[in-house]
């Protein structure tokens, strides 16, 4: 029966050290412990959750890099087509005032000529015209150094101016 | 039982062990009889089961030096004489190693003290009431001497021959002569106490060793055995402490925890069979004893206004509390039972298991008598079962520990039931607290079918 009657000694020291340990860990042990363990595991979530926001943000970043890859690309696609235009119009535009220029200076050109050409025509006839007279001159003077003939043409003007 | 048995069966079939059985019964044959007849004298004949198995699962005011019987680690005696003053000396002084015919063995003495003029004598009681305390002893006086020939003449009466060693209440034996004894107030520290500090100190060493460890190394975690102990905390506090009182854990997690880690380290410290072991703590009632006083307290002092009103006033049909209390009886019942069981669960598991391993140990030398083969056999046999039981009460260390430590938190989160949560649960059923109702009792019916088994293997 001994086992089953509780010794006074034994159970005031087990009372003290009991209080005493319980005593000195609920002050200095077990609040560090379980808030460091709290801790790591906010950390350790923290760290979860923070992968995870970056790797979304990676996902998205790349995302958006092809984005703005394909952007530039259409940009630059744009660009390369509208300066083939420009290009093209800038030629056009250069040959057609090339042409014009051209035309101008061929009509100018033409009036020059036709100018020249008239003067030159009108210089002619007039040549032509002094050397006929010249010519008819002379043809009077030969056909009317006789008497004769200068009769015959007055008569003859004469019934011209008659028949009139 | 039944698995026990087939075990046993499968070790004998077992082809090495059957040869080292053998071997064992062929060495002990060869041994030189002398050795047997010597040792099989008088003396191992009477082999005191019981007082051999009560020595190791009580207490003792010295601590026996591992291997040897007649030498003691002293440890300081604090007494009370009748007179009130305080005495102190140390356990060493109240045995002596003599010998008989070659067979040593520490024989109580009288410890005598003069202070003031007056002679203090003090004796471990063998032949008294008060067997293996420390009693101081007083020479009979004439009243003395009439009142024990009374005593001693009544038991006469009932037929008891030898007058010499009749324990007779309020005397005691000593010497072959009676003297009055008294029992002082004895704060010794004993084997218990002493095991006691030490299972603080390894209390301390893990907590504070751990906390260093977060103090050097910040929130990097901890390895190996830090690791595990850190490992064991969060399972108490996060599964078993918070799963049980929720929002309250703060407030009782520091005395849970120490219930919890103070009951391991006793209980596994316990099962070292030598010295900074071998006290057979928990297996002692006084020391379960405080712990449940312990969460009586707790539970009680901190219990809310609708724990009492639940007690003193239930929600049940007026008849069965009105004209008479019968409820009110049940619960108020219901207060002490429940530490009561805690003491007792605890108390038992462990002397239990201290018990069948001594058992199973004496089994070598009770059945000794049968000769050398029969010594054989069951040493291995012993010696295998023993084993076993030690790793057995290795993992009832923990369940019992967990145990307690679950059940004090299951009763102080019943203390704590409030007003609003208990309405809630009955006028609108709510949900959730009728799955945590639920979830609290799984995890109790599941920890008492765990105990169940391992008290099935016992």
């Amino acid at each position: 029966m001994e086992l089953f009657t509780p010794d006074f000694g034994l159970v005031f020291w087990m009372f003290v050290a009991f209080i005493l340990l319980f005593l000195v860990l609920a002050k200095w042990g077990w609040p560090v412990i379980v808030k460091m363990m709290d801790q790591r595991a906010n950390t350790i979530d923290q760290g979860v959750e923070d992968a995870r926001k970056a790797k979304e943000q990676l996902d998205n970043a790349r995302a958006e890099a092809q984005k703005y890859v394909k952007e530039a690309q259409a940009r630059q696609a744009d660009m390369l087509r509208e300066a083939a235009k420009m290009k093209t119009d800038i030629i056009e535009e250069a040959r057609r005032e090339a042409q014009n220029a051209a035309k101008k200076e061929m009509d100018n050109a033409k009036v020059a000529i036709e100018q020249a050409r008239k003067e030159a025509e009108l210089q002619f006839r007039n040549e032509v015209g002094r050397f006929s007279i010249d010519i008819a001159e002379k043809m009077m003077r030969e056909r009317m150094s006789s008497d004769k003939a200068q009769t015959e043409l007055v008569n003859k003007l004469l019934d011209e101016i008659e028949k009139n | 039982m039944s698995n026990l048995d087939i075990q046993s069966l499968r070790a004998h079939r077992c082809s090495p062990l059957r040869l080292l059985t053998a071997l064992f019964m062929v060495v002990a044959m060869m041994l030189p009889s002398s050795a047997f007849a010597s040792e099989g004298g008088e003396k191992e004949k009477s082999l005191d089961v019981k007082g051999i198995m009560f020595e190791h699962l009580g207490d003792a005011y010295g601590w026996e030096v591992p291997f040897s019987h007649t030498s003691r680690i002293p440890l300081p005696v604090i007494v009370r004489a009748e007179d009130h003053s305080w005495h102190s000396f140390s356990s060493a002084d109240l045995t002596e190693l003599t010998e008989h015919d070659g067979h040593k063995a520490l024989e109580p003495v009288v410890k005598t003290i003069d202070r003031d003029g007056k002679t203090y004598s003090f004796l471990i009681a063998h032949v008294s009431t008060h067997k293996d305390k420390v009693v101081q002893i007083f020479p009979l006086s004439e009243a003395d001497q009439k009142d024990l020939d009374a005593k001693l003449a009544e038991v006469r009466k009932t037929g008891a021959e030898d007058l010499g060693a009749q324990v007779i209440d309020g005397y005691v034996y000593y010497d072959g002569q009676y003297y009055r004894e008294y029992r002082p107030l004895d704060l010794s520290i004993t084997k218990n106490v002493a095991a006691l500090f030490i299972a603080v100190v390894l209390v301390l060493l893990m907590v504070f060793g751990l906390v260093r460890y977060y103090r050097r190394n910040g929130l990097r975690a901890p390895r190996k055995g830090m690791g595990f102990f850190e490992m064991l905390v969060g399972f108490v506090y996060y599964d078993t402490i918070k799963a049980a009182l929720g929002a309250k854990t703060p407030k009782f997690a520091p005395y849970l925890l120490t219930v919890f880690f103070f009951i391991l380290v006793m209980n596994l410290v316990g099962l070292i069979v030598i010295f900074p072991g071998g006290a057979n703590l928990t297996g002692n009632i006084a020391v379960t004893l405080v712990l449940a006083l312990c969460t009586f307290v707790v539970t009680n002092i901190f219990g809310t206004k609708h724990y009492w009103k639940e007690i003193f006033w239930p929600d049940v049909p007026m008849f069965l509390k009105c004209p008479l209390p019968i409820m009110q009886l049940i619960e108020v019942f219901g207060i002490f039972t429940k530490p009561a069981a805690l003491c007792v669960r605890l108390f038992a598991n462990m002397m239990g298991g201290h018990m069948i391993v001594i058992t199973l140990t004496m089994l070598i030398f009770i059945l000794g008598a049968f000769g050398a083969a029969v010594v054989g056999t069951t040493t291995v046999v012993s010696v295998l079962f023993t084993i076993f039981m030690l790793l057995l009460d290795v993992l009832v260390s923990f369940i019992q520990a967990y145990v307690f430590t679950l059940l004090s938190a299951l009763f102080i989160s019943m203390a704590q039931v409030s007003e609003e949560e208990h309405h809630a649960k009955e006028d609108k059923g709510d949900a959730a607290l009728e799955k945590r109702d639920l979830e609290q009792l799984h995890a109790q019916k599941e920890v008492l079918a765990k105990e169940a088994a391992s008290v099935d293997f016992k």
